[in-house]
C-alpha cells in the first residue's frame, strides 16, 4: 500500500446499539484521520462513544452510518494490523498462563494450529518482550505482573502480531506514577514507527503526551494538546473539570466543533 | 488391597474395570483443566444430566424394538444426546445474554426427567439406569472400554490440533476475535470435548459423581502448576491414581468403589489445598 495513505480514515460514522428503541446515537456524524506516525489521545466522559468508537475501529461492532478505512481495508478485514491493548479487564488473570503465553496470542491469527508454537513465533515473542524491556518477565504467571508491567506484557502482544497502529484503552489506569513514566517513554519510542492512539481518563496525561487531541462526547472535536482546557472540557463534559496543571494561558475556545475540527487537524 | 491385585487374573471385570478407569483418566486429564479454568462446570453438569434423556431412550428402544436397536447400548444413547446437549447448551450461552443459567437449569432437569420417564415405559427391570447414574467401574464391559478408546482418542486428536486456541481463549476471549479465532466454534468444540469427556466418566463414577472426577483433579494439579500443560499431565497422572488405588482399597469391602473414588479425590484436594496454604504462608513470612 502507498506510504501516504491514511493509517484510518474514519468518515462521517454514526453509531447506535440498538436504532428502534434507543434512537439516541452514540457516535453522531464522527470522523476522524489518523497519519502514519500520529499520536492522538481521545478523551470524553463516560457513555461518550470512547469504547464504541474503538470497538468499530477494530471491526467488533458495524457503524450503521458512514464507513472506517484502516490502511485501505474494511475495519474487519485490517483488524490484523492493528495491535490493541485493551483495559486490565479484559485479561483473565486466573488462567494458568505465563506472560510468554500471552505475549504468543499475537502469533495465534498465523498459526492457529498445534500445541505448540514454532520456534519463529518464540524468537518473535521474545523480540517484542525485549522492545517493552520486559524479557525478563517471560516465564512469570500473568497473575503476578504490576500493574506497568501488564501494559508492557500487552504492548509486547501487540507488537508481536506485526501491529502498524497501536489502539491504548485507558492505559494508564491501575499504573503508578513512576511505572507511568516509563510507559510513556516506551509509546514515543515506538511512536517512532507506528501509530498510536490512546482512549483515556486521564485527562492530564493525553493533553501532556499526545500530538493531537480527540474530545468524544457523542460528536467528535480535535484539539492541539494545548488546547484543551478548563474551558473547552467543561464545554463537553457539561460541567466544570477542575485541571490539575493548569495552564498559563488558558485560551477561550468557542463551542463549535466544526470550527475546532478545522483548527486542529493537520492540513491535507 | 493385594487381594485386588491378585484377583485380576482369575475376574476379567477387574481388568476391564481398570482400563476404563485409565482411560477416563486421559479424557478427564486433557478436558478437566479447561473446563475448570474456562468456568463451565455447570455447563459440563447440564450436559452430563440431559445425557440420561439419551440412556433413557437408547434402553427403551433396545427394549422395545429389539430387531432394529438390539446393538444399541446405552452409552451410544448418552453419548450422542451429550452432544446435542453440549451444541444446544453452547449456542444458548453464547446467545441468551441474561438467565442463561436458569434456561440451562431447565434443560439440565427436562433431560433427566425425560430418561426416567422412558425408563418408566420400558418393560422389565432396568439396571442400566442405576448403573448410569452411580457408575459400574465393577462391570464394566469391553465393548464399552472399546468406545471408551474411541473417545480418547477424538479428544487427544482434537486438543492436540486445537490447544492454542482454547488455551489463548482462556486468557482473552476478545484478543481471540481480533485474532480470527472464532469463539463460538471454540466454545462449542470444547462443550463437545467436555461431553465425550463425561461420557467417558460415568462408566466409572456415575453421572452424580461425574462432575467431582471432572474438576477436582484439574483444580488440585491447578494448585502446583502455573502453566496449562503442567497442570494437564499433573491430572492425567492424578486421575490415573485416583481410579486405580482407591477402588483397590475398597476392594473386598461394603464400600462401594465409585464413592470411595470420589472421597479420594476430594480428600486429595483438600490437602493440597492446606499444603498450598502452608508453603505460601510460608515463603511471605
Amino acid at each position: 500500500m502507498p506510504a501516504a495513505t491514511a493509517v484510518v480514515r474514519v468518515e462521517e460514522v454514526s453509531f447506535s446499539f440498538d436504532a428502534v428503541r434507543a434512537p439516541r446515537a452514540v457516535l453522531d456524524r464522527v470522523s476522524l484521520t489518523i497519519e502514519p506516525r500520529d499520536f492522538v489521545g481521545i478523551i470524553g466522559p463516560n457513555g461518550g462513544g470512547k469504547t464504541t468508537l474503538l470497538r468499530l475501529m477494530l471491526g467488533l461492532l458495524e457503524p450503521q452510518e458512514g464507513r472506517i478505512v484502516i490502511f485501505g481495508e474494511s475495519a474487519a478485514r485490517a483488524r490484523r494490523w492493528i495491535g490493541y491493548v485493551p483495559q486490565r479487564a479484559a485479561l483473565n488473570l486466573s488462567a494458568p498462563a505465563n506472560v510468554m503465553d500471552v505475549v504468543l496470542m499475537g502469533r495465534l491469527a498465523h498459526r492457529p494450529w498445534g500445541f505448540r508454537y514454532h520456534q519463529s513465533d518464540r524468537d518473535a515473542a521474545r523480540q517484542s518482550l525485549l522492545q517493552t524491556g520486559v524479557e525478563d518477565l517471560a516465564a512469570r504467571p500473568i497473575a503476578a505482573l504490576s500493574g506497568g508491567q501488564r501494559q508492557r506484557v500487552l504492548i509486547a502482544r501487540a507488537l508481536c502480531a506485526e501491529a502498524r497502529l497501536l489502539l491504548l484503552d485507558e492505559p494508564t489506569s491501575g499504573v503508578d506514577a513512576q511505572a507511568e513514566r516509563g510507559l510513556t517513554a516506551l509509546l514515543h519510542r515506538l511512536n517512532e514507527s507506528l501509530a498510536v492512539v490512546v482512549v483515556s481518563h486521564d485527562i492530564a496525561f493525553v493533553s501532556t503526551q499526545v500530538k493531537r487531541v480527540a474530545c468524544l462526547n457523542r460528536t467528535l472535536s480535535i484539539h492541539r494538546p494545548q488546547d484543551v482546557t478548563g474551558e473547552s472540557l467543561a464545554a463537553m463534559y457539561g460541567e466544570a473539570v477542575r485541571l490539575v496543571d493548569h495552564h498559563a494561558h488558558c485560551h477561550a475556545v468557542e463551542h463549535d466543533h466544526g470550527a475546532h475540527t478545522h483548527g486542529g487537524q493537520r492540513a491535507r | 488391597m493385594l487381594d485386588f491385585f491378585r484377583d485380576i487374573p482369575d475376574n476379567p471385570f477387574l481388568l476391564s474395570g481398570i482400563v476404563a478407569g485409565l482411560l477416563a483418566s486421559i479424557a478427564c486429564g486433557v478436558i478437566g483443566p479447561y473446563v475448570v479454568v474456562r468456568r463451565i462446570v455447570f455447563l459440563a453438569g447440564a450436559i452430563a444430566h440431559m445425557a440420561v434423556g439419551g440412556v433413557g431412550a437408547a434402553i427403551y428402544l433396545r427394549a422395545v424394538h429389539p430387531d432394529s436397536f438390539g446393538w444399541l447400548r446405552p452409552l451410544h444413547g448418552a453419548a450422542l444426546a451429550a452432544l446435542v446437549a453440549a451444541i444446544l447448551i453452547g449456542i444458548i450461552h453464547h446467545r441468551a445474554a441474561e438467565r442463561v443459567d436458569t434456561l440451562i437449569g431447565a434443560l439440565w432437569a427436562i433431560g433427566m426427567s425425560l430418561g426416567v420417564m422412558l425408563m418408566k415405559f420400558t418393560p422389565g427391570y432396568q439396571s442400566e439406569l442405576m448403573s448410569y447414574l452411580f457408575g459400574s467401574i465393577v462391570f464394566v464391559e469391553w465393548s464399552d472400554v472399546w468406545l471408551m478408546a474411541l473417545l480418547d482418542g477424538v479428544i487427544l486428536v482434537a486438543a492436540l490440533l486445537f490447544h492454542k486456541r482454547l488455551l489463548a481463549l482462556t486468557i482473552d476471549e476478545e484478543q481471540c476475535s481480533l485474532q480470527g479465532v472464532s469463539v463460538l466454534w471454540m466454545n462449542l468444540l470444547l462443550l463437545c470435548l467436555a461431553a465425550l469427556t463425561v461420557i467417558c466418566l460415568v462408566q466409572v463414577v456415575g453421572l452424580i459423581l461425574v462432575l467431582a472426577l471432572l474438576t477436582l483433579p484439574a483444580a488440585t494439579a491447578g494448585h502446583h502448576f502455573a502453566r496449562l500443560a503442567g497442570i494437564m499431565w499433573a491430572s492425567i497422572l492424578l486421575c490415573m491414581v485416583l481410579t486405580t488405588l482407591p477402588r483397590a482399597a475398597v476392594y473386598g469391602t461394603a464400600i462401594s468403589p465409585e464413592s470411595a473414588i470420589v472421597i479420594a479425590a476430594a480428600t486429595t484436594y483438600l490437602l493440597s489445598l492446606g499444603v498450598r496454604r502452608l508453603t505460601r504462608g510460608r515463603s511471605t513470612a
